[in-house]
Order: structure tokens, then sequence, then C-alpha cells
């Protein structure tokens, strides 16, 4: 069914979507913890309260989560070039993919963060907590659940995303699927590689789903 | 007021300055990180409003939430706030530690302006003061170890000591053996015990109650209000709470507000607030207390006297003056006098509360009127042959 070359090819590809998927999602988890923290902190009323700073920073958010992925990866190719020193590949791919995560999983962040109980932060405060300390010791800690439950659905979109990597060159299983299977009519390549996708996705779930049940057991 | 401090408790009494609490609230140091509270003299823990005022902005106009409270609260007492809901017991308790800022007016705790302390020195007022909340507040995420010590940890109490400080505190109030549990593992009352560990662990001179047992059922109410008296009794500590339920009152507070749409309806000692209530307010949170006429001598009442057989149904208040001598009441009533129904409790050795009895018609009832502090003709119960 299947000549040798084609096997090396989805197992080439499916070690080009890993690194894309596993980097990105690395990087949005750390820059939008922080985004997500200073968008529920910097509201009205929250403990770092700078109103006009919040509606800037969630303009910016609305406005990256506007523009559909593969628009964003050609429109950021200078900045790509500026990062990474190539427009294509692998790390040319991981730039848009980050930058189109992380202001997704922000607000999904956003949303977990916002649900801690405003009576445990009174306690904080009244237990002498400084304001960083709320942050460490009472919402990152309370909200991690729907975080990680976050995190989950995040990657898997991002997974997804990495369909269109192919556009820079980047290689993936998306990218096979593509040339393969619908440029060529090559039917047998595009269900191996959704057979593929179907488990990674479902194993991604899986084990957020167990992390997340483990945290909430508490 | 007992600020002796004996035995376990020792290591919290250290910090403290015995005798006369209330003299020494003049110099109070701007910050005391709780570290220093091991060797560094404290004044007591008073609290002092002075013309308290606060207006809230909603979108439907101005809400008055305060209004010109005036009030000591002294070192060592059990001091409750008592009103409805909305009446403003919440933001005036919040007032103390900051959590909510007055419009109007002045908090000084130890005769310190709370509202002009930068960061640092609400830190360091907020150590000072242990607070307790309705719905416990403890993290989830974090073990009743966790919970307990993270006001240390928080402050830079070294690992070690924070360790053996838990320990001595969940010892405090029964929690040994449960430090390693969830909170989510506890039942409401252990939760609560969780909460006034954390609260005192920072050594405070002010402990506040957010209606601490409003979500629990009678039992443990008792149970934490006893812990409560208990820990008033051995650390010296002032405790301010509120409630809504005058039965908490009674059980612990040596002195009472009551707080009616942000205003002090009335103050004082607890007996005497329960003995003779003066503003409408406090006869209405009484009211749950007193026991309503029994519905077949209601449903018998009238106005006036119908036959000679009637009964006088009389009402005797008692406010705390003497005891309710019932021998010495059936001698002055000198004929039948039966009782219909009593409710005489004795707060902080007073006898306060009220006594129903029906007197027969020829009975003196002048002369009842010396043994109670009031003396009230409620109506005249019917015979039943009518």
């Amino acid at each position: 069914m299947f000549t040798t070359q084609m096997i090396d090819r989805l197992w080439q590809a499916f070690f080009d979507t890993l690194p894309m998927v596993s980097v990105s999602a690395g990087i949005a988890v750390l820059a939008g913890i922080p985004l997500a923290v200073f968008l529920v902190t910097s509201g009205p009323g929250g403990i770092f309260a700078a109103p006009r700073l919040n509606r800037v920073a969630g303009t910016l958010v609305n406005g990256f989560r506007a523009v559909p992925f593969i628009v964003l990866l050609v429109a950021l190719i200078p900045f790509t070039r500026l990062v990474t020193g190539t427009t294509i590949g692998v790390w040319a791919a991981i730039v848009p993919l980050a930058v189109s995560a992380t202001p997704f999983f922000a607000r999904i962040a956003e949303v977990s963060l916002r649900e801690v109980d405003p009576g445990l932060i009174e306690a904080a405060q009244s237990i002498g907590c400084r304001r960083w300390h709320i942050i460490r010791h009472v919402l990152l800690p309370e909200a991690l659940p729907g975080i990680v439950g976050g995190l989950t659905i995040t990657v898997v979109t991002m997974i997804g995303a990495s369909a269109m990597a192919g556009a820079v060159g980047a290689g993936g299983l998306g990218d096979v699927a593509i040339r393969y299977g619908y440029q060529r009519f090559d039917t047998n390549v595009m269900l191996a590689v959704i057979v593929i996708l179907v488990a990674l996705v479902c194993l991604v779930q899986f084990a957020g789903d167990t992390v997340v049940r483990r945290l909430r057991a508490r | 007021m007992d600020r002796q401090v004996t035995g376990q408790s020792a290591a919290f009494g250290q910090a403290r300055v015995f005798g006369a609490g209330a003299a020494e609230a003049v110099s109070a140091p701007a910050a005391v990180p709780a570290t220093a509270a091991a060797t560094g003299a404290r004044s007591a823990g008073t609290v002092r409003f002075e013309g308290v005022g606060k207006t809230y902005r909603a979108a439907a106009g101005e809400v008055r939430a305060l209004d010109g409270i005036d009030l000591d609260i002294r070192a060592g007492e059990i001091f409750g706030i008592i009103g409805r809901s909305g009446a403003g017991k919440s933001s005036l308790l919040r007032t103390i530690n900051r959590l909510e800022s007055p419009t109007e007016g002045r908090v000084l705790v130890d005769g310190e302006d709370v509202a002009r302390l930068d960061e640092g020195g609400l830190v360091g007022l907020r150590r000072r003061i242990g607070m307790i909340f309705q719905h416990f507040n403890l993290l989830s995420a974090k073990t009743v170890r966790a919970n307990v010590g993270l006001p240390l940890l928080v402050a830079g109490v070294p690992a070690a000591e924070i360790a053996t400080r838990v320990d001595e505190v969940l010892a405090l109030v029964g929690l040994e053996g449960k430090g390693d549990s969830y909170p989510g593992r506890l039942s409401g009352g252990q939760k609560q015990r969780v909460g006034i560990a954390r609260a005192l662990i920072s050594r405070p001179e002010i402990l506040l109650c957010d209606e601490a047992t409003s979500a629990l059922d009678p039992e443990t109410t008792l149970s934490i209000l006893n812990l409560l008296r208990d820990i008033n009794r051995r650390l010296g500590l002032t405790i301010v709470l509120i409630t809504h339920e005058m039965s908490v009152i009674r059980e612990i507070c040596q002195r009472v507000l009551v707080l009616d749409r942000g205003r002090i309806a009335e103050e004082g000692p607890v007996w005497q607030v329960f003995g003779a209530p003066k503003a409408e307010a406090t006869r209405a949170l009484l009211r749950p207390l007193q026991q309503a006429l029994p519905e077949d001598i209601a449903a018998r009442l009238g106005g006036a006297r119908r036959s000679l057989r009637d009964g006088t149904l009389v009402e005797l208040s008692f406010a705390g003056a003497g005891p309710a001598d019932l021998g010495a009441l059936a001698q002055a009533a000198g004929a039948g006098l039966a009782l219909v129904s009593a409710a005489v409790d004795r707060i902080q050795g007073h006898a306060v509360g009220r006594i129903l009895v029906v007197v027969a018609p020829d009975a003196r009832i002048e002369n009842l009127s010396a043994l109670a502090d009031a003396t009230r003709v409620l109506g005249y119960v019917h015979d039943t042959d009518d």
C-alpha cells in the first residue's frame, strides 16, 4: 500500500509537526500566562488596575485573534525573518504559530483566572499578601486546572493550524496530506495522515484530561 | 479582662504586653513584620472609629452604606456588630484592615490612622489583624499546612520556623494530624478551624470574624464560638465579629453594636441591649429568639375582661437588674399564677428575658411590678366556657 519512500515521508512529516507544535505551545504558555494575568489584574477593580492599558492589551489580543492563521503566516514574514533569520522551514512556521496561539491561549487562561473566587483574593490580602504573592499563591494555583484544560484546547487547535505551515515550506503532516492526498489524489496518504492526526489529538486530549482530573481531585 | 496566657499557648503570648491593654494603645509602630513579633513590644489591639461614613457610587445613584459611626473597641474584648443584611456590617468590619476604605472619617487601630499607611505599612497592619470568613476562603490547591503557613511564607519566615508554628497553631484549634489534607476533604467546622489557624499564625492582636458561623450547623457553630471564646481568653486578643444572628452575640460577646441602615441604632453591654432594647432595629432582631404566644391562648385573648373568671395575661420583662424569682412572683400575685412561656437567659451573669404568666382575676398585679424590670398587661384570657 505504501512505498518505503512514502513511509519515510510520513515519518519525517511527523517529526516536523512535533517540534512545530511543542515549541510554539511552549512559547504560548510562557507569553500567554503573563498576558492572561495582565488582562485579569489590570482590569477595573483588579489588583493592578490600569484600565487604559487593559483596553489596549485587550484590543491587541482581539486583533491577532481576528486574523486567519494562513494570513498571519504571510503577514508575519518580515517579523519571522527578523527573529529566525529565515522565512522557510520549521522555525519559520514556529514564529507565526506561537504568535497566533498566544492570544488564543491567553483568552482561555483569562477565563479560568477570572473564575477564582474574589473571596480568596480578599483572604490573601487580609493575611498580608502583596500583589505578586496573590498572583503566585492564589490566582495561578487556583486557576491551574482550567489553565491546563485551556492548554489542551490550544495544542489541539495548533495541530490543526500547523497543516498550513506547508505554505512556508515547513513540512509536517498537514503539508503531506495536502500535497500528496489533495493535489495528487493519493487517498491512502490522506487517510494515513488523518489516522495519525486523530491519534495525536486523542493522545493530547487524554493527557490533558488526566492532569486536570488529578488537579481537581484535591 | 483576662490577659493571662497559660500552658501550651505561651508561645503566642510572649509577644504581648501584659497588663492594662487600652492604656498602651498610643504608640503603635507603623509596620511590625510577623517575624519581629517575638521580640517587639506592641500595644494591645484597640480600634476607634471617628465619624466613619461610606458612600458607594452605583449606577442607580449614591448608596449610603455607613453614616457617622463613632465607636471604641477595647483591647481584649469580644465585640459584636449585628444588623440585618445590607445594614453595613461587612463594610464597617472591612474598614478595620482596610479591605474597604471609608469615604469620611478615620479608623484608628492602636491609635494609628489606617488610611495613612503605604503598601508596606498596610501589609504590616494586616499581619497584626487576623480575619476569618463565612465561606472560609481557603486555597483549594494547597494543603491545610500550606494554607495555614502562607501568612508566614509571604512574610519571609524561614521554613523550619513556619513548620513549628503551623504545628502549634493546628494544635490550638484542634486539627492535629489534618495538616496534609486538602481543604476540600474537610467538614465545614474543620474548614473554619483552618481559617482560624491561618488567622492566628501571625500572632495578631485583633481577630475579625465576618459571619464566621453563618454557614455552619448549630452544633458546629457552638463549637467554633467556644473556640473563639477560648482563644480570646488564652491569647487576650480583641475579637470583632459581625453576624445577623442574635444567638451568636448572646453566646460570646461582651458588648454589641446594633447597626441599622448604616447608622448606630444602639450600643452597649450585651445583657443591657438584650434586656432592655431601645431601638426598633434591636427589637426586630430579638424577635426570632422570643417565643410567640401559644395559639390557644392567642385565640382566647381579648382587650377587655368579659367575665369575672377571665385571667390576666401579664408579660414580665427581666433586663438584668435582679433574679427571675418564681417563688416570689407567685407569692406576690397572691393567687393562681400559671406559667405560659418563659425565655430567660443568663447573659454575662444577668437574668435577661421575659416570662408570660396568666394570673387569676383577683391577683394583685401591681405587686408583680417590683419583681421584674417591666410589667405589661397584654390582655385577658377568656374562659373557655364562654
